[in-house]
């Protein structure tokens, strides 16, 4: 039989992929233009049985998706840029208690209130600085409204196995606009649970790393009772100002995502003509759509351009992007920022090859012309 | 026979943070003798707090306990509940905590009418953080942020809860033992939101700068201005200024709870599709 | 790399253009089985405004996911004409509400002129089916779907009750647009 297809917006092919990915808590917080979201999971959830709950502001949305997710839920929330401003403060709870939970950041243009309507892709440093303190961060930047359906779904798998929040970014561009997605069937792409607890309740520590670096999560409500602090903590989770164990849990809480193992598991890219490229265009979500059109029109007039494109945004994929550095003449970074993604190909490129922006933040997504003329530039 | 406390109390995790003096351990005390009324299974219960004094009762009790952030112990809760309604739900934390940083939180999480019951200390001041003035700290009153007296108007977090939405809503005070457990037992057996506020006495920070020359003076104070709402009903205006009242302020068993609602709106749907 | 074939809607916020762009988008990518995509520009009133929709049907995949040059436009009201009737093709189309758009936008493209609105209310008897009109007479005109795919899309997005009304408007939309080109 043939697969289920549609054509939706990006948007509603999050709240699928949340499902399929076996999410069963939502708590949100009305904003554009992430909305739709929401508006799908609150339409879907009941459906399986899950619960949808629409909190009185972001923090409260972001804090009830914590709450569940310790009771053993997947859980999810979706907003955009100044709704993130207002859950950094327990996305870092959320770091350092070691909760897995899903955040979508349908993302606008800014700072404040800036463009509701509009794209941008100014959030994505505050994907990875944005909450007070060190910590890891996973965030993973679909181009398309399929690819947001899987994206969403490796979110869940990825927060679930390194018991921490994942942020899927993706613009208003790809959030609104709508192409056919075919539904993967059941079973078609690995689903990831968190891992069991294997010891006694007794025995139960649950920051206890000795086995790993991502230690069990048991649930609340279970045979297994433990405490859950914001506060530097030691292996059985009750607050320590003990220097050694504090070094050593916050150290514990970033290697386990930056570890070369973690990094070749999270890490996804997809590369377009690269292998003879002379200029490489180093884009992502939207502005990759707009950079591989100008690598066709580039091959068409004899340039050797080629894309690489991110999928996983943070962890930073350094390796390859150093050696794309040695390979090409130059690197091009189309953004909708004023430069963010580039200071840290910059940092990496280590003076190898020319570095170059293509920023656009007036509510137009980056337009293939622009991007084209840059690389004639440099070239 | 003593009390038995030991056995709801994490071993190694006492001594306690809490001054000499300070109110919280008497309400902890209270906590566990109503979680004993209840029956309550620990592996079932979630004692959820904020930031603060209060906020550190949970790590002392052996159940499920969730330290949040500062305010937002009812929004984590929420969530708690939500996702497994089969659950007891507590908060606990101070009146700075619950209404000031996390009114929201608070009021929602009343008007939403969900079964949880939040003990809510209330010792006028925040304390942790060296006696800064809360919404509770009544007006004219010294605090390290009040050195000229306080100009602020206070809440009255009993009535801001019945207005929001509680249906289960108590007052008594740290110098009532008694009331503290009976009334927390209420609050967990009320199918809704309840709201158990405990003034309470910092003597660290409150009273040493408002000319309480003791723990003794300020338990007498709380003593002294506390009315039974029973008895509040045959008095004058004039007889209860300066007075608050304790005991159980409102109870409605009509509203409807929100996780039922929710259990009946996933019926409802499941079965029309 | 496949043909790209831009068209884009446009008139005031709840004339239902973005619904005619998902429509046209529904008849290429899920009937007619073509890569399309809809996207869509907004104010931030619920209702009035302009608002514009735009759909690429490619036969290959779509990149660049906005319009680069537009080869159909369509305008209901004098602010959709003024602000969205540009970046049209050199031989392109541009058809306009014949009682709505006084002022014709200047270019190097052909303009056509069809009272949408006007039969929407008189000759089926609703001003709501104005989208399926606008919709079908593209459809007619550019032949960018099937006849048959486009009213295909307008019947599964409509509810029942509603689908002789909007079969008929798609029909009348579809005969006038073609019409145009005699």
């Amino acid at each position: 039989m043939a697969k289920k297809t549609a054509l939706v917006q990006g948007n509603q092919a999050c709240a699928a992929g949340a499902i399929y990915a076996g999410c069963t808590f939502f708590g949100g917080y009305p904003i554009t233009p992430s909305t739709e979201v929401a508006e799908e999971m609150s339409e879907l959830l009941p459906t399986v049985g899950g619960k949808f709950i629409q909190m009185e502001d972001e923090i409260g949305a972001m804090a009830s998706v914590i709450g569940a997710s310790l009771t053993g839920a997947k859980a999810l929330t979706a907003t955009s840029g100044p709704g993130v401003s207002l859950k950094q403060e327990l996305i870092g709870y959320a770091c350092i208690a070691e909760t897995p939970c899903v955040i979508i950041n349908v993302m606008r243009g800014g700072p404040s209130t800036g463009m509701p309507t509009g794209p941008g892709q100014s959030d994505v440093m505050q994907a990875r600085w944005g909450t007070h303190g060190d910590h890891a961060a996973i965030a993973l930047v679909p181009e398309s409204i399929q690819e947001i359906f899987t994206e969403t779904v490796r979110a869940f798998n990825l927060a679930e196995k390194y018991r921490m929040p994942v942020q899927v970014l993706f613009d208003e561009i790809v959030g609104h606009m709508r192409e056919r997605i075919v539904y993967p069937e059941p079973g078609e792409l690995e689903l990831i649970d968190r891992d069991p607890v294997t010891v006694s309740p007794e025995d139960y520590k649950p920051y206890d790393s000795t086995k790993g670096l991502v230690p069990p999560l048991a649930s609340f409500g279970s045979e297994y009772k433990y405490h859950v602090t914001g506060l530097n903590k030691a292996d059985d989770g009750f607050p320590t100002t003990k220097a050694s164990l504090v070094d050593a849990e916050e150290r514990r809480q970033i290697d386990k995502v930056e570890c070369p193992e973690a990094r070749a598991d999270i890490e996804s890219n997809e590369e377009f003509m690269t292998e003879d490229a002379e200029v490489i265009l180093w884009a992502y979500g939207s502005s990759a759509r707009s950079a591989r059109y100008a690598v066709n029109e580039l091959r068409k007039e004899g340039i050797k351009a080629g894309l690489f494109r991110p999928i996983t945004l943070w962890p930073f994929p350094e390796k390859r992007t150093a050696e794309l550095a040695n390979q090409a003449k130059a690197i091009i970074v189309p953004e909708m920022n004023l430069g963010q993604m580039i200071h840290e190909v910059e940092r990496v490129a280590l003076g190898n090859c020319a570095i170059e922006g293509v920023f656009r933040v007036d509510g137009d997504p980056l337009n293939p012309g622009q991007i084209i003329d840059k690389v004639k530039e440099v070239i | 026979m003593a009390y038995d406390y030991e056995k709801s109390i994490r071993p190694g995790k006492l001594p306690h943070i809490w001054c000499p003096g300070c109110g919280h351990g008497i309400v902890m005390k209270g906590l566990i003798r109503a979680m004993d009324t209840c029956e309550l299974d620990r592996n079932n219960t979630a004692i959820v707090s904020g930031i603060g004094c209060a906020s550190r009762l949970p790590g002392y009790l052996d159940a499920c306990t969730l330290h949040t952030a500062h305010g937002r112990a009812a929004a984590f809760a929420t969530g708690v509940k939500m996702a497994k309604p089969e659950m007891t739900v507590i908060c606990c934390g101070g009146d700075g905590d619950g209404t000031a940083i996390g009114g929201n939180h608070f009021i929602h999480a009343c008007r939403r009418n969900i079964n949880m019951t939040y003990v809510i200390m209330n010792n006028f001041i925040y304390g942790m953080t060296g006696g800064q003035f809360s919404p509770c700290t009544p007006t004219g009153m010294k605090a390290s942020t009040t050195p000229y007296g306080n100009p602020d108007p206070v809440f009255d977090i009993s009535k801001l809860a019945i207005g929001a939405g509680a249906t289960f809503v108590a007052r008594t005070t740290a110098a009532h033992p008694r009331e503290i457990d009976k009334l927390i037992a209420q609050g967990i057996k009320h199918n809704g939101m309840s709201i158990i506020e405990v003034l309470d006495d910092c003597p660290t920070s409150y009273g040493r700068r408002n000319k309480f020359r003791s723990v003794v003076d300020m338990m007498k104070r709380l003593k002294k201005d506390a009315v039974p709402a029973k008895a509040a009903a045959k008095m004058t205006p004039e007889q209860l200024e300066g007075k608050f009242l304790t005991g159980v302020l409102y109870h409605d068993n009509e509203k409807a709870e929100y996780t039922e609602q929710y259990a009946a709106l996933i019926k409802r749907v499941q079965e029309g599709a | 790399m496949a043909e790209r074939y831009e068209i884009r809607f446009s008139g005031a916020g709840g004339q239902g253009l973005i619904t005619a762009g998902i429509i046209l988008a529904e008849a290429a990518a899920i009937i007619e089985g073509k890569s399309a995509l809809q996207s869509q520009s907004y104010g931030p009133e619920a209702r009035g405004g302009a608002s514009k929709s735009e759909v690429i049907i490619s036969d290959g995949p779509i990149d660049y996911p906005k319009a680069t040059i537009v080869d159909a436009c369509l305008a209901m009201t004098q602010e959709a004409a003024d602000k969205y009737a540009n970046g049209i093709k050199k031989g392109g189309l541009l058809l306009l509400d014949d009682d709505f758009v006084k002022t014709e936008p200047e270019g190097d493209f052909t303009i056509y002129r069809l009272p949408i609105m006007r039969m929407a209310k008189e000759d089926i008897g609703r001003e709501i089916v104005a989208n399926v009109i606008a919709l079908a007479a593209v459809i007619g005109m550019t032949g960018v779907v099937s006849k048959e795919a486009g009213e295909e899309a307008v019947v599964r997005r409509v509810p029942p009750a509603f689908k002789e009304l909007n079969q008929k408007a798609f029909a009348l939309g579809y005969e006038k647009g073609k019409a145009l080109l005699n």
